[in-house]
């Protein structure tokens, strides 16, 4: 068991979807940190720690595709639960994330409760 | 952070999406259909679509899915982008928008039938052409039912194909019975975060029991590979617990677990390949060390490359701030800047007003009023970049098509003033196009291009802005005009006036030069409406037209609000600000200039117009100030509605800038008093109300004004 709240970091560059997701986690207890691109997460994610990582698939820069590969590239990140927030739900979508090493895939508008339980499924 | 907060953060978002997009298209228009271009037109439709579906906008969701299924298509390049199509997609990008707008304020929905169903049209072709895609393509041209259906499918089946009835098998048995699941993950399983011994928590927290565990497969020690799944098991899930629940642990999990549901079936077996024996339950935990990575990650996608600067309007990083926050530093700023001035003041009567300090000083206020205001500061293009649209509609309703010229798109000024610019400006387009333009059959029988030119440029000139709205119709027939506003009784039959003065006669108010009130310009607002906006933000409006080559109205704004320009009078012992907007001229009258009129009011003769003498020591006190306008100085004022006046001071003392504040917040409001600010010397001096005290004067027989100042 962990002795503090399970850190997440979502991914998504639309404000309002981030203000949401900060909403609706914070609610749950959780510990929110947020970034707005693929870029941005890289570079938050050099630098300090998480537990889970919430990330849309359509973004500029980089998508969530390309930061769940870097992700999994890297040593430290390798095995970090990712799960993926999108409007798509396509299998050939979820098979590229899959491919790419998603943890897990939700299909936005999200529920919260929903939302929280998969992330706790993910974590300890 | 409330719900309502999160949703204005989405419509701010959906405008600037929808600006976004609009940027994209028009690049699209114009030729740039590279896929950054066209990704960056998708994403934001995408990103409406997101927050709709999160907000419960339907209408709202179901249009954007449509618009967004067209635009996935056009990206995957399976539909060509020809100029009609983005001819079309325009039209849906304002349908779009109405969509928005009636998202925001909560009215029905707009009439989208007529696009969707040429969205939908173009999907369908696309479709037919090739099928091969066709796999790639979820839910293109389904109803939205339809979609939401297959969104909720995927939300909740793994692998729905596989079973037969296991979702009516639950419900169908006693509750008291249990129904069975069985499993079996695979390699993939322990990569990726992914742990199966989450999923089996997952199943005893649903009250699931595990009743059989297939260790057949667990290899000897020594050739356990702990990334590899060797372990099966079945569960008894409660009666209770639905399928769909259950399939929801599932859900992503994929090709990575093979599940079998219902008591007939029994645990999938091993995925065949060289397993070597080993012993011991999977270390998930250690598994992911090395993570096998499943599949070809070579069709992932690459990082996206930097934006196009066409489709992408906003590459720098910024930040959002509340307003009302960045009002106060405004204001803060601005009584900084008055405090440095009272320090001037202070220094200079020790003698000491050379000092450098004081000149560093005045810069670094300068600097920071500057960027103080520069925050307020946007630039005009989010006001340029709807009249694209508008000119759409004006085409479609008047069969004129117009081209659009804008330049200094990029020029910046106050928030507010871009606010409050907007509906000004649409007025003066729909005149422009609905009178000034000509038809396609006159245009040509002038020897002009058939299609009109409309052209909007905006510059920052001597500390305003500078916004010229030109089209090249036929100009302003004087003739008409003059005819007209005889028949309305606004000029004299027979009154000689020069063209400026004929011209600026469309800004009376009540007069009207089209036959009959057009639907398009003739909404109940006329041009002295738009004057008196544009006179509201402290701006001036002027036209420029010449017959047969077109018209051009000029609007010069100020560049901001909060700081204002002031002509500082004297009334015996005190100061008052006569806003600058209002000064046509200062003069001293010669005695032959005045004429006396009933027992005590006075009129100046300004080159052949006699205008009011408005005798400003009636607001500052009888006995402190000159009454004779041969002693003192009068200052010509125009007014929007009252027409012109002449203010008695006893002398002009100085022109600056000036901070106003209300007295309706400080004190009470006062007629004829616009507010209150704070002069160099510290002393408080009283904004002159311009229009209400000619209107004042002009309305009353004899004596002044209340003695106002006695408030103050």
């Amino acid at each position: 068991m962990m002795t503090h709240a399970t850190r997440i970091l979502t991914v998504d560059d639309s404000p309002s979807m981030r203000a949401l997701l900060l909403h609706a986690l914070t609610a749950q207890g959780f510990h929110v940190e947020q970034a707005e691109d693929g870029q941005a997460a890289l570079e938050w994610l050099a630098m300090n720690e998480v537990d889970v990582v919430i990330t849309d698939i359509n973004m500029p820069r980089m998508d969530g595709f390309g930061l769940i590969e870097h992700l999994r590239g890297s040593a430290r990140h390798a095995d970090r639960p990712i799960l993926v927030l999108s409007t798509e739900s396509s299998d050939e979508k979820k098979q590229r994330a899959r491919n790419a090493g998603a943890t897990g895939w939700i299909v936005k508008p999200f529920d919260a409760d929903k939302l929280a339980s998969a992330v706790r499924r993910v974590t300890h | 952070m409330n719900s309502d907060d999160i949703q204005n953060i989405f419509f701010i978002e959906c405008e600037e999406s929808l600006e976004a997009a609009e940027a994209g298209l028009d690049a699209c228009k114009a030729g740039t259909q590279d896929g950054e271009t066209i990704n960056a037109i998708f994403r934001a439709v995408h990103s409406i679509k997101g927050g709709a579906g999160a907000f419960g906008y339907a209408a709202l969701q179901a249009f954007t899915h449509t618009f967004e299924t067209l635009l996935s298509e056009v990206r995957e390049g399976s539909v060509a982008l020809d100029a009609e199509l983005v001819n079309m997609m325009l039209l849906a990008l304002d349908c779009l928008r109405d969509h928005v707008d009636a998202a925001r304020s909560g009215t029905d929905a707009p009439d989208d039938a007529a696009i969707m169903a040429r969205l939908e049209q173009a999907v369908e072709t696309s479709q037919a052409n090739g099928d091969a895609g066709a796999a790639a393509k979820p839910a293109s041209g389904k109803t939205q039912a339809e979609d939401l259906d297959a969104l909720l499918d995927d939300l909740l089946a793994a692998e729905p194909q596989d079973e037969d009835a296991p979702v009516e098998e639950a419900p169908a048995g006693e509750a008291a019975a249990t129904w069975q699941v069985h499993l079996r993950p695979h390699a993939g399983a322990m990569a990726n975060g992914s742990e199966p011994m989450l999923w089996l928590r997952e199943l005893r927290g649903l009250g699931g029991e595990c009743i059989a565990c297939d260790t057949d497969s667990v290899p000897p020690l020594g050739e356990f590979d702990v990334a590899e799944g060797y372990l099966g098991w079945t569960f008894a899930m409660p009666g209770e617990v639905t399928h769909e629940h259950v399939a929801e642990i599932f859900d992503f999990v994929g090709e990575d677990c093979s599940i079998a549901w219902g008591s007939e079936e029994t645990i999938p077996p091993l995925r065949p390949r060289p397993a070597e024996p080993a012993a011991a339950e999977p270390q998930v935990t250690e598994a992911a060390v090395e993570p096998a990575k499943p599949g070809d990650s070579k069709e992932v996608a690459k990082p996206a490359p930097a934006p196009a600067p066409a489709a992408q309007a906003a590459p720098t990083q910024s930040i959002r701030v509340d307003l009302s926050k960045l009002d106060t530093l405004i204001d803060g700023v601005g009584e900084l800047v008055i405090a440095q001035a009272m320090l001037a003041q202070r220094l200079a009567n020790e003698n000491l007003a050379h000092i450098e300090e004081l000149a560093m000083l005045e810069g670094l206020v300068r600097d920071i009023q500057e960027h103080a205001m520069a925050f307020r500061a946007q630039p005009i293009g989010s006001v340029f970049s709807r009249v694209p649209r508008l000119l759409r509609e004006l085409s479609s309703s008047t069969g004129k098509h117009v081209k659009l010229q804008v330049t200094g798109e990029t020029t910046e000024l106050d928030k507010t003033v871009i606010e409050r610019l907007s509906e000004p400006l649409t007025h003066l387009i729909r005149n422009a196009v609905d009178h000034g333009i000509e038809d396609a059959e006159e245009r040509q029988a002038a020897g002009k291009d058939p299609e009109g030119t409309l052209s909007l440029s905006a510059e920052q000139k001597a500390g305003r802005i500078v916004i010229r709205i030109a089209d090249d119709g036929r100009g302003i027939a004087a003739d008409k005009v003059l005819a007209k506003a005889v028949a309305n009784g606004l000029v004299e039959e027979g009154a000689q006036l020069s063209q400026d003065e004929i011209n600026n006669l469309i800004f009376a108010p009540g007069f009207s030069t089209a036959a009959q009130v057009s639907s398009i310009s003739g909404r109940g607002v006329g041009m002295d409406v738009v004057r008196q906006n544009v006179k509201d933000l402290g701006g001036r409006i002027t036209i420029e037209s010449t017959p047969g080559a077109g018209t051009a109205f000029v609007l010069a704004l100020p560049l901001t609000l909060a700081i204002s320009d002031g002509m500082i009078v004297q009334l015996g012992d005190q100061s008052l600000v006569i806003p600058l907007t209002h000064v046509v001229e200062s003069l001293r009258p010669q005695p032959g200039d005045l004429k006396g009129m009933g027992t005590d009011r006075q009129m100046l003769n300004v080159r052949g117009r006699f205008l009011p003498v408005v005798p400003l020591a009636a607001i500052a006190g009888r006995d402190m100030a000159t009454t004779d306008p041969c002693e003192g100085v009068l200052v010509i004022v125009e007014t929007e509605s009252y027409g012109q006046a002449a203010l008695l001071v006893d002398a002009i003392t100085d022109q600056r800038q000036f901070v106003i504040k209300t007295l309706d917040t400080h004190y009470r409001a006062v007629d004829s008093v616009a507010g209150a600010t704070i002069l160099g010397n510290g002393r408080v001096a009283l904004i002159v109300d311009v229009d209400q005290l000619v209107k004042t004067a002009s309305a009353m027989d004899q004596g002044g004004p209340a003695n106002l100042l006695a408030a103050a």
